[in-house]
C-alpha cells in the first residue's frame, strides 16, 4: 500500500499536553520511505510521546499526521495493520517464555497455531535465542530481552518500525547486534523511525535526523550537516585528580587554541578538536606538565555538545518533563 | 565517550543470513478474528497460571478455610447442627469463593498496564476488546478451581446435593457466567485506580458487604426489615438462590433467568467501559 509514496511519515504541528506540560509542542516530521530517520533528544524532550502518537497509542491534542498514507486518528486501524512498535520499556511479557511470547504475537497477527510455532522457532534461531526459548523472559539479560523485543516486532515484517531507544542500557556487543539488525531490516525495505539519546547511534544508522527539545524540533538535517553545524568533534580527557582540572583547562586551551568545556564529572573536560595528532600532542603535554590523565578519547560531539551548540545550554534532560512522560507512558 | 572504533561484526555471516531469511519470510497472514484473538489472550492467561502457580493457591486455599470455618464455628449456633448448616451454606460458599476471584482480574489488568507489553498489544490491528475478553475468560480457570475445590470439600464433609451431578455442574456454570460478568466491574476499576493494591482493597471493600448482606449465611426472614429488603434486591442473593436450587434439584427457572439478565446488564455496561478506558490509557 502506498509503496510509491515518497514519505512514510508526514506529521505537522503535533501537540500533546499532559496537565500543564506540553510534552509535544508542534512537531513536524517528514520521513522518507525506506530510510532510517533519527529523532534525537534528551529524556523528556517528547520523543516517546511523539512515537506513541504516531503508533496510534495516544491521540494528539492538535496537529495531524499520516503514516504510510493513513491518517493516525481517522484511520488508526490501517496504521496498526502496517507498523510495529518496539517500545522503550521492553514490550514483551516477562511472565512468559521467549517462545510463548512470539507464538502469542504470531497468533494475534493471524497465524494458525502450527504456523505460529514455526515462525516463533525461525525467529528465535535467527536472533540467537534458540537455547533460551523455554526460559521465562524475566530471567533474560538486557541484550536478550532487546533481541526478543525486536524479533517480536518482525513476526510480520512491518513496512514501518518505531524503535524507541533500542540500545539504552545495553553493553557494546548487544548494541552492535541491534545496530546490525536495524541495518538488515532497512536493507529488506522497512522504514525505521529511531528515537535515541545518542548522536553516535543516529550517526551510525540514520539517513536524516531531527533534534528535538522541549517538544519541538530545533534542528534537522543529515548526520553530516548536523555535525558540521556542531563542530568536528572533541577531545575528552578524564583526570585522576579533579583538583588538577583548572591547570588542565589552561594547558588544553593553550595547546589547541579552543576554550575547553567543563563536564558534569568534576574530573572530566572536553575541547573541540578534530585532529588526532594535535589531540595526542595535547594529552602528552598534560602528562609532561605533571597532570595525571586517567583516560582520553577523541570522538564525535556528544548529545551534550550538540545541545550546547544548538541551544546554548546543555541537555539537562528536564527532570520534571521526564517524570511526567514516564508516568503517563 | 563517543569514539566508534570500527567494531568487529557482532553477528556472523551465517547469523546475518538467518536474519535476512527471517525478515523475508515475515509475510502478513489474514487478520485474526475476534474469537481467535480472544482465545490467544486466554491462552496467555492460562500460561501465566502455569508459570506462577501461587496465584491458583490463593484462589483455592481461602475457600477451603471459609468452608471449614463457617461450617464448624457457626453451624451449631445458626442451624442447630453442622451437618444441616453445611447443606445450607455450601452453595453460597461456592458463589462467594468464585466471586472473590473476579477481583484478581482487575488487579492483573492494573499490573499489566504498568508494563510495556500492553503498548504492543494496543499497537496491533485487533478487535479492541480482545485482550480484555481473553484475559477474563482465562481467569475463569481460576474461578472454576475455586468453585470445584469447595464442592469437593463439601462432598467429603457430607454435603449431599439432590440435584445430582448435572445440578451441581449447572450451578457451577451459572456462577461462572455471573463471575465473568462481574469481572468487568473490576477490570474497569483496574484501569482507573493507581495501583494493584488499591484495586484489591477497593474491590474487596465493595464485594464484602454484598456477599455478607446476602442469603449465603442466614435465611433473610430472620433479619430486621430494612436489612431484609436490601438482601432481597442484592443480585448475589438471586445468584445464591438459583445456585442452591440447581444443586438441590428444585430450581425455579425464573431465578436462573433473573441471574442471567443481571449478568447481561453488567456485561453490557462494563465491557464497553473497560474497552474505552483501555483504549484511552497511556
Amino acid at each position: 500500500m502506498n509503496a510509491q509514496s515518497p514519505l512514510a511519515i508526514e506529521a505537522s504541528g503535533l501537540v500533546k499536553t499532559f496537565g500543564e506540560t506540553r510534552a509535544v509542542d508542534g512537531v513536524d516530521l517528514a520521513v522518507p520511505t525506506g530510510s532510517v530517520y533519527g529523532v534525537l533528544g534528551p529524556n523528556g524532550a517528547g520523543k516517546t510521546t511523539t512515537i506513541r502518537m504516531l503508533a496510534t497509542l495516544l491521540r494528539p491534542d492538535a496537529g495531524s499526521a499520516r503514516v504510510l498514507g493513513h491518517d493516525i486518528v481517522r484511520d488508526a486501524d490501517a496504521v496498526r495493520g502496517a507498523v510495529s512498535l518496539t517500545g522503550q520499556l521492553a514490550s514483551v511479557d516477562e511472565d512468559l517464555t521467549g517462545r510463548e511470547n512470539l507464538i502469542l504475537l504470531a497468533r494475534l497477527l493471524g497465524h494458525g497455531i502450527p504456523a505460529a510455532r514455526e515462525r516463533a522457532d525461525e525467529l528465535l534461531d535467527a536472533f540467537g535465542l534458540g537455547e533460551s526459548a523455554g526460559k521465562l523472559v524475566k530471567n533474560y539479560s538486557g541484550g536478550m530481552r532487546r533481541r526478543l523485543d525486536i524479533a517480536a516486532s518482525i513476526v510480520v515484517t512491518p513496512q514501518l518500525l518505531f524503535l524507541d531507544e533500542p540500545t539504552t542500557g545495553l553493553d557494546p556487543r548487544s548494541r552492535n547486534q541491534v545496530w546490525e539488525i536495524v541495518r538488515l531490516m532497512v536493507a529488506a525495505g522497512t522504514t525505521i523511525l529511531l528515537c535515541t539519546q545518542y548522536l553516535e547511534e543516529a550517526d551510525q544508522l540514520a539517513d536524516g535526523i531531527a533534534v528535538i527539545d522541549h517538544g519541538r524540533v530545533i534542528a534537522e538535517g543529515t548526520p553530516a550537516q548536523l555535525k558540521a553545524s556542531v563542530g568536528v568533534g572533541s577531545l575528552h580527557v578524564r583526570l585522576l585528580q579533579p583538583d588538577q582540572r583548572p591547570r588542565a583547562e589552561r594547558a588544553l586551551a593553550e595547546r589547541i587554541g579552543e576554550q575547553p568545556h567543563l563536564e558534569a564529572d568534576p574530573a572530566a573536560l572536553s575541547v573541540p578538536c578534530g585532529d588526532a595528532e594535535q589531540a595526542a600532542d595535547a594529552v602528552a603535554e598534560l602528562s609532561r606538565g605533571g597532570i595525571a590523565v586517567a583516560g582520553f578519547s577523541l570522538g564525535q560531539p556528544s548529545l551534550d555538545e550538540v545541545f550546547l551548540a544548538l541551544t546554548g545550554r546543555p541537555a539537562d534532560g528536564d527532570a520534571e518533563d521526564a517524570t511526567t512522560e514516564e508516568r503517563v507512558a | 565517550m563517543s569514539t566508534t572504533p570500527t567494531t568487529p561484526a557482532a553477528t556472523s555471516a551465517a547469523e546475518q543470513e538467518a536474519l535476512r531469511k527471517a525478515l523475508a519470510s515475515g509475510v502478513r497472514p489474514p487478520r485474526a478474528g475476534a474469537f481467535a484473538a480472544s482465545r490467544a489472550f486466554a491462552w496467555r492467561g492460562i500460561l501465566k497460571i502455569k508459570h506462577v502457580p501461587e496465584q491458583l493457591m490463593d484462589a483455592t486455599v481461602t475457600p477451603v478455610l471459609f468452608t471449614l470455618m463457617f461450617t464448624y464455628m457457626f453451624g451449631g449456633a445458626i442451624a442447630g447442627s453442622t451437618r444441616e448448616y453445611l447443606q445450607f451454606i455450601l452453595p453460597g460458599i461456592v458463589v462467594q469463593s468464585v466471586l472473590f476471584t473476579t477481583v484478581y482480574s482487575g488487579v492483573a489488568l492494573n499490573t499489566d498496564m504498568t508494563r510495556g507489553v500492553v503498548d504492543r498489544f494496543r499497537s496491533l490491528p485487533l478487535w479492541r476488546p480482545a485482550p480484555l475478553v481473553g484475559a477474563v475468560a482465562g481467569d475463569s480457570i481460576r474461578a472454576f478451581s475455586a468453585g470445584a475445590v469447595v464442592v469437593v470439600l463439601g462432598l467429603i464433609l457430607g454435603f449431599r446435593p439432590d440435584g445430582g451431578v448435572l445440578g451441581v455442574l449447572g450451578a457451577i456454570l451459572l456462577v461462572l457466567v455471573f463471575a465473568f460478568a462481574l469481572a468487568w466491574v473490576f477490570t474497569t476499576l483496574g484501569l482507573i485506580m493507581r495501583s494493584p493494591s488499591a484495586v484489591m482493597n477497593t474491590g474487596f471493600m465493595a464485594l464484602f458487604p454484598l456477599v455478607f448482606l446476602s442469603n449465603i449465611f442466614v435465611a433473610p426472614d430472620t433479619l430486621p426489615a430494612a436489612l431484609e429488603a436490601f438482601v432481597d434486591v442484592n443480585p448475589i442473593t438471586h445468584l445464591v438462590t438459583a445456585t442452591r436450587g440447581l444443586m438441590e434439584g428444585d430450581v425455579d427457572g425464573g431465578d436462573v433467568a433473573l441471574v442471567l439478565g443481571e449478568a447481561a446488564v453488567l456485561t453490557a455496561v462494563f465491557i464497553p467501559l473497560t474497552s474505552r478506558f483501555y483504549r484511552k490509557a497511556g
